[in-house]
Formats: C-alpha cells, structure tokens, sequence
C-alpha cells in the first residue's frame, strides 16, 4: 500500500477545509497554513526517497484495479515538481504575512491558497487523464477566487477574461478527452500510451495531440494562446502573480510533457516540430515583451513566457539529454521566478511604483535586497555555477545532437536579453541617486526578504548541488525516454 | 442516431460561439453554458450511444451501456455548475463595480487604474 | 408594495416539507437506485429557495439559522474523512466497504461507508447553492 502517494493532496486538502471553520482567527489561519505546508516539504523529501530508492509509486484510488479506476502515480518528476511546490508555497505564505492585508486575510486567502495546492500536487501526482481535468479544474477555480479576492477594479476585469479563456479551454479539455476515449476506450494514461502503440498514431490521434497542445498551451502560456497572460497576471497583488507565475504555467507544461512523452510520440515528424516552432516564436515574443517594457512587475511577468518557450523547446526535441534539460530548467524557473516576483514585491512596496523610470539608488538603503536581487537575475540567466546553467546547457546539447541550431542561436540570443532585462531593473533600481520614497519606512522590509532569500538559497544550493542532483534528474528522464517503464510500473505487467 | 447528435452538438457549439463573440457578459456566460452542454453531449456520443440497459445491478440484462462517460458527463456538470455560477457572481460585482456589462468598455489600459 | 402572498406562502411551507422529505429518500435511495447526494442535495435547496421565494432572506434565516459556508466545510470535511479512513485500514485512499446489520426497526439492512461519503456532498451542494442565492440575493 502506497498511501504515501496520494498524502501531498490528501494534507493540503483537509488542511484547507479545518481553515474554512476558523476565518475569523487570523493568527490561527497562518500558523495552521505554515505547519501543514512544512509538513508538505516533508512528505515530499520522502516522497523523493522512496521513488528514488523502489523505482515509480502507484496507488490504486479506491482499489480499483488499473485500467478501470483511478491511479496516481509517483514518478521522480511527479515527486520532484511536488516539493518544488511545496517549497513554494511555503515562502508565499510567509511572505503574505505581511504583504497581502487583514482584508484578505480573513476572507479564506489561506484556505484557498491550500486548494491550490491540492490542485497542483494532484495534475502532477495523477496518472488518468480525466483526473487531470479535474485536478486542473481545482487549481483553476482556487485561481480564479485568488484573482479576484480584494474585488479592486482591475483585478475584477481581468478576473472575468482569465475565466472566459479558461472556462473555453476547459470545455475543449473535455471535448478532447472525448474523442481520444472514443479512439481508444480507457483513461488511464499508461492504458492508452499502449493502446496507441498498437494503432501506432494515424491521423486521428495526431489531430487529438494538437488539440491537447492548445489546451495545455492555453495554461502554459505558449506562443498563440498567450495573450491573456500579461493582463491578467498584472492584476493581483504579488504573493498571488508569484504563486501564478511559478506554478501555474509550469503545470501546463508539465501536461505537454506527460502527454508528448507518454501518448503522442509515435509520430514526432508533424507534432513535435509544431512544438518546437511553437516554442521558439514564444522566446521570441517573450524576449519582445521583456525587452520593450519599463514596468518591473511586466518584465517578469514576460521572463515567464520565455522561461516556457525553453523548456518546451527543450521537450520538443525529445532526447535524453534536451529532456534532462527542460527537466532542470522547469524546477529551476519555478523557484527564482517566484523568488524575482517576491524582490520586485519588496522594491514596489518601498517605492509604490511599479516604474522604472520613477526609482533609483535603492542599494544604499537596502543593500541586501539589491544583492539578492543581483543572485536571483544571474541565476535566471545562467550564468554558472548557478541554477540555470545546467538546464540550459542540457538543452542546447539536446539541441545540437539533434542539428537544430537555429533553436540554439534563439535561446542563447533570449539567454543574453533576459540579462539585459533584469539588469534593466538592476541597474535603474539600485544604481543612481537615493530618492526619498515616502512610504518606505512602514515596509517591514526584513521579514518581506527573508522567504525570498531562502528560496534563491534553494536555487543556489539547486546550481551548486547539480552533480549530486543529476542522479534524480536522470531518473525523472528515464520514464519519458521509455515509456515502457511508467507503463509496467501502472499496469504491473 | 450518430448523425443526429452530430448535428445538435454542432448547433450547439455554433450558438455558444455566436453567443460568447457578443458584448454582454451575461450573453457570454450563456454561451459558455451551451459549450458546456455540447461537450457533454460529445463525451456521451463518443462513448457510444446506447445499446444496452442501464448500468445497474438491479436490471440483470445482457449488456450494459458503458457507465463511464456517464461518470464523467456528471463530473463535468458539477465542475461546470460550479465555474458558470462563480463566473455570474463575478460578473454581478463587476457589473456593479463598473455600471457596465459591456465587454468594450472593461477593456484593460496600460497604466493601472 | 405590500403584496399578498397568502397563497404562494401557504403552499409554500407544506411543499418545501415534502420536498425535503423526498430529498432525503433521494439520497437514501442512491446507492442501489438513480439519486445520492448531489440530486438530494439539489431538491433540499430547492425547498429552501422556494421558502426564499414566498417569504425574505430574513425570515428564512430566522427559521433555518445556518451558515451556509460552514456547511460547505462540515460537507468538505465529512467527504474528505470518510475517504481518509481507509488510510486507518492500510486500505488505499477511497476504498470503500459495506455489510449487513440487523438495524432496529429497519430491520436486515446493508450499511455502506459510501453514504457517509454521499451525506458530505449532501452538505456541500446544499451549501454551496445556498451561499450563492444568498450572495446574489442579499445585495438587491
């Protein structure tokens, strides 16, 4: 009995319902919320243990047997993507502590915050594609109350565009799921990866691949199907566009990944260089976006896209070593985009802008935020030793293996923009004259530092760590390469 | 039978298109209800129409309809009853936030209001 | 406007009682029949929104004193744990069980942990009915 599996969706869960009875008991509400997710990392250190040490986890929901019930499955990228996101959430919750307002406090931002966790943690624990949609549809719905929570007039308009995309996305999830039952008759997902091997992909289940990668892509944020993401991630105060930004969108990702790894990679020809184009157009606009704009909370807000664009780059390619790569690089990005947002949280509550133009010299008051906002650019980048290195340089090896060299000239090229534009902030954040900010004083600067600090010391010890990291990567690849091995661990056979 | 499905789901998408590309918020939230409908309806023809009894112990038959997008046309109603109703309170508030349930003027603007 | 209602009121109170008597055998008829939790749920709010209808907000708070988004979580809570339990079991999550008991008046019946599951959504589906009426309704 694997029970253990299904536990990161089981204690969020139940811990997000006890917080329903106590809202009006603040302080409750955040040590309850900062044990369970404590408890969370927890598990999930175990989690990675065990996988590491008996191969992939499955748990049978209900005791239905495989094919016909529900499974969730641990594999090392499931469980290695679960304690990134609790790790995650823990430094969001603390940084709420003193950023996110009474207001919001007490109308059930800690208990949603945990529903959103339970979404995240089961999309990547799960192994049947319906279950995905509904895992999906909790993450969703905890995101849309998250969006509009506070009720301010941008976060209610924007609210109402992120439902309508996402409300259309669902339903074509749902059609799509609907025609590949029709097509092989099963949902588990290991189920149908071996049923169409033995149909061995004919049209129909390419056209089913390509509406998957509109709906994935539509969450992800890629290339055509990104254009609601920069409205709607600028609405919300920072805690929550960090919990978006680095969870969210990497969720959709993770959804490409299973699928074009696990069901569709019979026939790569048409849909895995649809993906790679895809990706490359999405480096190419992100770079446009994080390039062109003044606004800090933009700038990040358009590094997500790129970040996307690699990584499925980085799938599209499907070898081992550009796999290794997405698979470095998606933890990586996870972890320092949600530590940049805190930063840019800290500099916008300092200075109450999110311009540019309007700030400058900030070092000399604030130097330990300057510095960690120095580390965590750097690492996004890539600069070695740090985090992002490795993934990248996996991917372009992929990338050479496979003679793509104009998908190597882009990401080195997005590589040196993405410096440009943090240096951008860098450089007329905290060089130039002190400026007098009237509000700084009240910014419980330390407290607001300290999540941050912690996450891109994550990051730090994730890039100096990455030789002793590679043996779970390589893990985590192993399945994607050969699917044969995710589907004898489900099916038992 | 088929045939006549593939019609009705296809009207049906039709209308929640023609629906969701008008400017009131409350007509596009119809139109995401009827997507919503088709896409069951979808899920119940791709599973094969009927041909059996019902899924049921109780009616011992020979052959039974497959009760599975059964199960998941009822979880997609509830997750859909549950998305369309948060969608109307929000358009509610909106509506009274803003005084104006047309999309053109809920248009975002680069500075933050 | 003062309008008279007498009759809507009258009828009312008797159709909303067996309206939630029917829900009930609904949702005890689930298991082996069409119904459960959710229809139940559904018919039992509906008996509430019809009192909202013939009488206001107010006095059907004063009648059924209940906070409705509490009953989500109690719902939440109930459904959550029953599936929980099987953990207790070395049983993998959601598995469920049954046997038969010789219940007073009743008699030889089949008891299922299933109805306990079913009794949360019961709860959630009238509680989340309920708080969106209520939301929508109160700020006219």
């Amino acid at each position: 009995m694997n029970n253990i599996v299904f536990l990161p969706v089981l204690l969020p869960l139940l811990t997000g319902i006890v917080l329903l009875f106590f809202s009006k008991s603040i302080k409750f509400q955040r040590v309850f919320s900062v044990l369970s997710v404590l408890a969370g990392i927890l598990l999930a250190v175990m989690l990675v243990g065990k996988v590491h040490g008996q191969g992939i986890l499955t748990l049978q929901v209900g005791s239905w047997e495989a094919p016909f019930g529900i499974v969730i499955v641990a594999d090392m990228l499931a469980s290695l993507l679960v304690l990134t996101t609790n790790l995650i959430g823990f430094a969001i919750i603390v940084y709420s502590f003193y950023s996110i307002g009474k207001e919001r406090e007490r109308f059930y931002y800690y208990a949603i915050f945990q529903f959103l966790l339970v979404g995240v943690n089961g999309a990547f624990l799960t192994g049947d594609i319906f279950n995905l949609f509904v895992f999906f549809e909790v993450m969703l719905m905890a995101s849309y109350v998250l969006l509009a929570l506070g009720g301010t007039k941008p976060q209610l308009r924007e609210s109402l565009k992120y439902i309508l995309v996402n409300v259309i996305s669902s339903a074509l999830f749902v059609i799509t799921v609907a025609y590949l039952y029709s097509v092989v008759g099963t949902l588990n997902m290991a189920d149908i990866s071996r049923k169409i091997a033995k149909i061995d992909q004919p049209g129909i289940v390419t056209v089913i691949a390509v509406s998957f990668l509109i709906v994935f892509g539509l969450k992800g944020a890629i290339f055509p199907l990104f254009f609601w993401l920069p409205g709607s991630y600028y609405a919300p105060p920072i805690p929550i566009i960090a919990l978006f930004g680095a969870l969210l969108t990497k969720v959709g990702i993770y959804s490409i990944l299973r699928t074009y790894t696990l069901l569709f990679y019979h026939d790569q020809g048409y849909t895995h260089q649809l993906l790679g184009i895809l990706a490359l157009l999405t480096i190419i606009v992100g770079v446009i976006g994080a390039v062109g704009y003044w606004d800090m909370k933009k700038i990040i807000i358009y590094n997500i896209v790129i970040a996307i664009g690699v990584i499925i780059f980085g799938i599209s390619l499907m070898n081992q070593q550009s796999l290794s790569g997405s698979i470095f690089y998606i933890i990586h990005d996870m972890i320092i985009k949600a530590a940049l947002f805190l930063l840019i949280g800290i500099i916008i509550k300092i200075t109450g802008t999110n311009n540019l133009r309007e700030i400058s010299g900030l070092i000399k008051a604030y130097p330990y935020v300057g510095w960690t906002f120095f580390i965590a650019a750097i690492s996004l980048v890539g600069i070695p030793p740090f985090s992002g290195f490795a993934g990248k340089l996996l991917i372009l090896q992929g990338a050479v293996k496979a003679g793509s060299y104009i998908g190597m000239a882009v990401i080195l090229l997005s590589s040196l923009m993405v410096l440009y534009s943090l240096m951008k902030i860098f450089i007329n954040g905290f060089w130039g004259i002190p400026r007098a900010y009237p509000d700084a004083d009240r910014v419980p600067v330390k407290m607001l530092l300290l999540p941050a600090v912690l996450l891109v010391g994550v990051s730090i010890v994730y890039g100096f760590g990455t030789e002793a990291m590679y043996p779970f990567i390589s893990q985590a690849t192993e399945p994607l390469i050969d699917p044969g091995i995710y589907i004898n661990a489900v099916l038992k056979e | 039978m088929e045939i006549l499905m593939a019609v009705v789901i296809g009207i049906l998408f039709m209308s929640a298109t023609y629906l969701m590309l008008s400017k009131s918020i409350l007509r596009i939230i119809i139109g995401t209800g009827l997507l919503s409908h088709g896409a069951h309806l979808l899920i119940l023809t791709m599973g094969g129409l009927k041909r059996g009894s019902v899924p049921l112990l109780s009616e011992q038959a020979n052959s039974y309809v497959d009760p599975l997008p059964q199960a998941l046309i009822l979880t997609a109603i509830v997750i859909s009853f549950g998305v369309t109703s948060f969608f109307l309170v929000l358009a509610y508030r909106t509506y009274q936030e803003f005084g104006t349930d047309n999309m053109d003027r809920l248009r975002g603007k680069e500075a933050n209001e | 406007m003062k309008t008279n209602d007498i009759i809507l009121q009258t009828v009312a109170k008797l159709a909303s009682l067996v309206i939630l008597l029917f829900s009930i055998y609904i949702f005890f008829g689930g298991h082996y029949s069409p119904g459960g939790g959710f229809v139940g749920g559904l018919l039992a709010s509906g008996a509430i929104v019809l009192l909202l209808l013939a009488y206001d907000l107010k006095t059907v708070a004063a009648i059924l004193p209940i906070d409705y988004k509490l009953l989500i979580a109690a719902g939440l809570l109930i459904a959550v744990l029953t599936g929980a339990g099987a953990l207790l079991f070395d049983a993998p999550f959601m598995t469920h069980t049954f046997s038969y008991f010789d219940v007073p008046l009743l008699g030889h019946t089949a008891l299922h942990t299933a109805v306990l599951f079913d009794l949360g959504v019961y709860l959630v589906v009238v509680g989340v009915t309920m708080t969106i009426i209520q939301t929508i309704g109160e700020s006219e």
